[in-house]
């Protein structure tokens, strides 16, 4: 109950937003079936969302420690890099994906400890990552776009299960399997007291230094999985466009998920739905057909009015307004009897 | 002063040299490496220089104005026989190359152009970005004859001047042929991931795709990703939708022996061909090319043994 407080602003910011599609692309809500798997423009949104939900996922938690990762769109550009040169090179499904988790994980481990260890910045520390990254991953590939023909692997970008995308059925595991460790455990709050007061939680027996790597870890393990996703996709490493910058639309994901930058009290299904309505809004404005030129523009002004609708101050306000509204009402009805 | 000496030294080496081998030397400053096309530019670069017995100085700016300027001046300094420049952007080349035309060392624009006096520079190697879309859509309008037919776009970065060129020219190809219809155009960013994303939902938008009878991408890439999106819905790209596009990529010549693409209008890598020829004529007895040499655009189909090209092109380094 307490979570559909908590997620209702974004369930209602999404319907009013599908509603809008559906103003200009009727068929937006239609799913139809083709063969084993559905079809349909919302399954299209399940789908290609996967890798800003991935991403939100991981960076949720880092953004709850008060910390920030620009580094996740170029380590989906390594990790798939990684992929995508040990499947071409022969080695098989299983250690092609272990080594591309391998990558996140030691990306995420250089930033956790630039962060809690040597105490750089979050910005600046995943900063680094962010502008070297894509050069290692042009270094993996050679600067091409790396194919494989490998169908296994084709799978996670384009295969179905049950009827839904296997990326869809990804960022629903993970998304909501991270949500439940840190609700279910004392995990959840572990990361909140760190976001508070780092030093406070230190004193009261949180290893918060442990506790800030494996966030990090937790974000670049997310972004392998997002890197997993996109090069299964298109069966390529493109080193130089894949998840360039997807951390934008992953820290927006999070940010109309209502959670604060500042870190503290966070909610995972929230940036989920987050990067659904980041992804409704992309989906929608291809189907709708306007002319290129808008789409930024377009998407812009959506995302501004949604936070604008979000913001505590303007639901002050508009109480505020209401209240003396109906209060002057009353007094001038009022004056109005006693004549 | 004494590593001035030195560096002096050094370079009037290198040019003594250059003249015992019998090669005229040539700098080429490069913009740097941010696509496959610019890679095997740079190899075919090398290549032809070596066939043709010149020494290259060959120098990598990394995508900055000033290491190119940096680069020039070297070469000026180090007294080459020619420059060959790949300008990264269009504007702030007045004084390097007035300082190249000083020393009488002749400059040959590769592939992009400057906004430079043309009296600065010896002549400039390019496609026309027009020309290429106007092959595409010719072959699209002699395929399709009389057919109604439903054309979406794939454009390419919004405001890029090769995506508002080549929208212009293939525009130009289909003007006066009715039957062909420009139904749906979005912009893919000439990448692989956002021209399936958005071939998907021309797919969703056009019936599941049974009234889209071609497709016109604005880079092969785009349409490597677009035939991939057309198959995951259950069609045959080549057959049930029409793919042509432009750059003469590895990827699309495979697809083309797949009969997955029917046709491609390449932009040559080889800027230094031409460039070289205008450069030995110069040499040889002064001859001035003219200011801008056009190379071909060539089109290939599935007629022109695309396994074949395939295999020509795979170690260029795209």
């Amino acid at each position: 109950m307490t979570l559909l407080k908590r997620i209702a602003p974004q369930l209602v910011a999404l319907a009013l937003l599908v509603a809008l599609v559906t103003v200009f692309y009727p068929d937006f809500l239609k799913i139809g079936i083709s063969g084993d798997r559905l079809v349909g423009p919302m399954i299209d949104v399940l789908k290609r969302g996967a890798p800003v939900a991935l991403l939100a996922t991981g960076m949720t938690l880092v953004i709850a420690t008060r910390g920030i990762d620009l580094s996740v769109g170029t380590t989906m550009a390594i990790c798939g890099a990684v992929a995508a040169s040990a499947v071409a090179g022969g080695w098989g499904l299983g250690p092609a994906l272990l080594l591309a988790l391998a990558a996140g994980a030691l990306a995420g481990l250089w930033n956790g400890l630039l962060v809690a260890v040597v105490g750089i910045q979050p910005f600046v520390a995943t900063l680094i990552l962010m502008t070297m990254g894509r050069g290692i991953a042009q270094l993996i590939t050679e600067g091409r776009i790396l194919t494989f023909t490998d169908a296994g692997f084709a799978f996670f970008g384009s295969g179905s299960l049950l009827g839904l995308p296997v990326p869809a059925w990804l960022w629903l595991a993970c998304g909501l399997g991270m949500a439940a460790l840190m609700r279910r455990t004392a995990l959840g709050l572990l990361v909140e007291s760190i976001g508070i007061n780092r030093r406070a939680s230190a004193l009261a027996g949180v290893n918060a230094t442990v506790l800030l790597i494996a966030v990090y870890v937790v974000s670049g393990l997310c972004a392998a999985l997002a890197g997993i996703v996109v090069t299964a996709d298109i069966r390529g490493a493109d080193a130089n466009n894949a998840g360039l910058w997807l951390e934008l639309d992953a820290i927006l994901a999070v940010v109309i998920g209502g959670n604060s930058l500042l870190g503290g009290r966070f909610s995972i299904i929230a940036s989920l739905i987050g990067a659904l309505i980041i992804q409704t809004i992309d989906t929608g404005i291809l189907l709708a057909g306007f002319p290129s030129e808008y789409n930024l523009v377009i998407k812009a002004v959506l995302v501004l009015v949604i936070l604008v609708l979000q913001s505590p101050r303007i639901a002050g306000e508009w109480r505020l307004w209401r209240d003396s509204h109906r209060a002057s009402r009353e007094a001038a009805l009022q004056r109005g009897a006693a004549k | 002063m004494t590593r001035f000496l030195m560096s002096t030294a050094a370079a009037l080496a290198i040019s003594a040299t250059a003249a015992l081998a019998e090669g005229e030397t040539v700098g080429f400053s490069q913009i740097g490496s941010e696509s496959g096309w610019r890679a095997a530019e740079t190899t075919l670069t090398k290549t032809q220089a070596e066939e043709r017995g010149l020494k290259l100085q060959f120098s990598d700016a990394q995508q900055k104005q000033e290491n190119q300027i940096a680069a020039i001046r070297s070469f000026i300094a180090q007294g080459v026989d020619a420059i060959l420049l790949a300008p990264v952007v269009a504007t702030g080349w007045d004084s390097v190359l007035q300082e190249a035309k000083e020393a009488e060392i002749p400059v040959v624009l590769l592939d992009r152009q400057v906004d430079s006096s043309d009296d600065l520079y010896l002549t400039a190697v390019g496609s026309n970005l027009v020309h290429e879309g106007e092959v595409a859509g010719k072959w699209l309008v002699d395929t399709v004859g009389d057919k109604e037919c439903r054309v979406v776009e794939l454009q390419g970065t919004t405001g890029s001047s090769p995506a508002i060129d080549r929208k212009k020219g293939f525009e130009n190809a289909l003007a006066g042929h009715d039957n062909l219809k420009i139904v749906r155009s979005q912009t893919g960013d000439f990448t692989r991931a956002q021209g399936k994303e958005v071939m998907e939902s021309f797919l969703q938008a056009e019936n599941g795709g049974k009234d889209i009878c071609a497709l016109y991408a604005h880079n092969d890439d785009m349409a490597v990703g677009a035939i991939q999106a057309i198959k995951e819905a259950g069609l045959k790209p080549g057959s049930d939708i029409l793919v042509v596009s432009i750059d003469g990529v590895p990827d699309l010549f495979q697809a083309m022996a797949n009969g997955e693409a029917n046709a491609t209008v390449e932009l040559t890598p080889n800027m230094a061909g031409p460039a070289f020829d205008a450069l030995e004529a110069y040499w040889k007895d002064g001859t001035q090319p003219p200011k801008f040499i056009q190379t071909e655009s060539k089109l290939y189909t599935q007629a022109d043994d695309p396994a074949g090209e395939y295999e020509r092109r795979k170690g260029l380094g795209y």
